[in-house]
């Protein structure tokens, strides 16, 4: 990369925390939760256009296995809400979690009896969007606010 | 009563009120649409002749409504079409609100069975003789009917259970 040259015969003094959020931080693979319209905002926010490659998600990973950030895109009812869970317990640690719009932060406007009022009743969530459906860049920005969670994390430090 | 009734309509209720007089209820139209009501005992019978004798081969829809009213609180509508006449009618049945149960008409249309199972689902209305009748959209445990007008819009808290938010460790 250049950084031998730069550096000549010197050397980088870093953590490793911070070396592993920094990789963390920027291979934050989505695994895209599509239940309803804001599935679409989210494809845009993969594509050429607002391109999430710039910040290394532009890996959708439809695999549970595979994947670092759950993106809850739309309304979830109470019978999806056992595949949407099952699915995140699939998901390796460590994993973060986007409710994206205002179904999934709150229910919206599905103000009714079949609709979780926001998915964070079963899920942890980490990133809120507002917005109906959100923009890309709305998503971008909640990426963004994931990976400065990340590199605030303690990744090889236990906790004692 | 002043109605206007295209060609194939009026011959409907021409043939109903000639064969079925004493079970048809009312006949009226509104919006455009006609709708004709009928007693509830006759509804199989009545079906089958719609369809075998004047052509009625396709039930676009089954909709249930409460009417909450004290005496014959829910209302079954049918929706249907004459690919042959190029006609669509409305037809009603009451039923009481203890206890409602209706006939079947999955023997004569098809597609009546999932129609008639979402309106068992959102309404309570049973019907006899249906080749699968259970829930359709909600879980089978769930101890509601939520299209009742009495159900709180937000659902009974508990109903519908949540996913258990502790992995399974087995």
């Amino acid at each position: 990369m250049g950084l031998e040259s730069a550096l000549g015969e010197g050397y980088l003094t870093t953590r490793v925390d911070s070396l592993t959020n920094w990789a963390r931080a920027n291979a934050a693979w989505p695994m895209p939760m599509g239940l309803a319209c804001c599935a679409i905002e989210m494809m845009a926010f993969a594509g050429p256009k607002y391109d999430a490659a710039r910040f290394g998600s532009e890996v959708m990973r439809f695999s549970p296995r595979q994947s670092d950030v759950m993106i809850v895109a739309g309304w979830c009812t109470y019978k999806m809400s056992h595949a949407i869970r099952r699915i995140w317990d699939q998901m390796p640690d460590p994993k973060w979690c986007i409710a994206m719009g205002a179904c999934a932060s709150t229910g919206g406007m599905h103000r009714c009896y079949g609709v979780v009022q926001g998915v964070d009743n079963f899920l942890p969530v980490d990133t809120y969007i507002s917005g109906c459906p959100p923009r890309p860049d709305a998503v971008l920005h909640a990426l963004m606010k994931i990976q400065d969670k990340i590199k605030t994390e303690h990744s090889v430090m236990l906790d004692t | 009563m002043s109605l206007e009734l295209s060609e194939p309509l009026q011959k409907v209720v021409d043939s109903l009120s000639e064969n079925f007089s004493d079970k048809l209820v009312d006949v009226y139209q509104s919006s455009g649409d006609t709708f004709i009501r009928i007693e509830a005992d006759a509804l199989h019978e009545i079906c089958l002749y719609l369809k075998n004798d004047l052509h009625y081969v396709y039930l676009s829809d089954i909709i249930g409504t409460d009417r909450y009213t004290s005496e014959d609180r829910f209302e079954v509508i049918y929706n249907l079409l004459s690919l042959k006449d190029e006609a669509r009618f409305f037809l009603k049945v009451w039923c009481e609100e203890e206890n409602p149960e209706l006939d079947s008409v999955a023997d004569i249309w098809k597609g009546a069975n999932w129609n008639e199972r979402e309106v068992y689902d959102m309404f309570g209305i049973k019907f006899r003789n249906h080749p699968d009748f259970r829930r359709i959209f909600l879980p089978e445990d769930f101890d509601y009917f939520p299209l009742r007008k009495e159900f709180p819009l937000l659902g009974i808290p508990g109903s519908i259970e949540l996913p258990n938010t502790t992995p399974d460790t087995d």
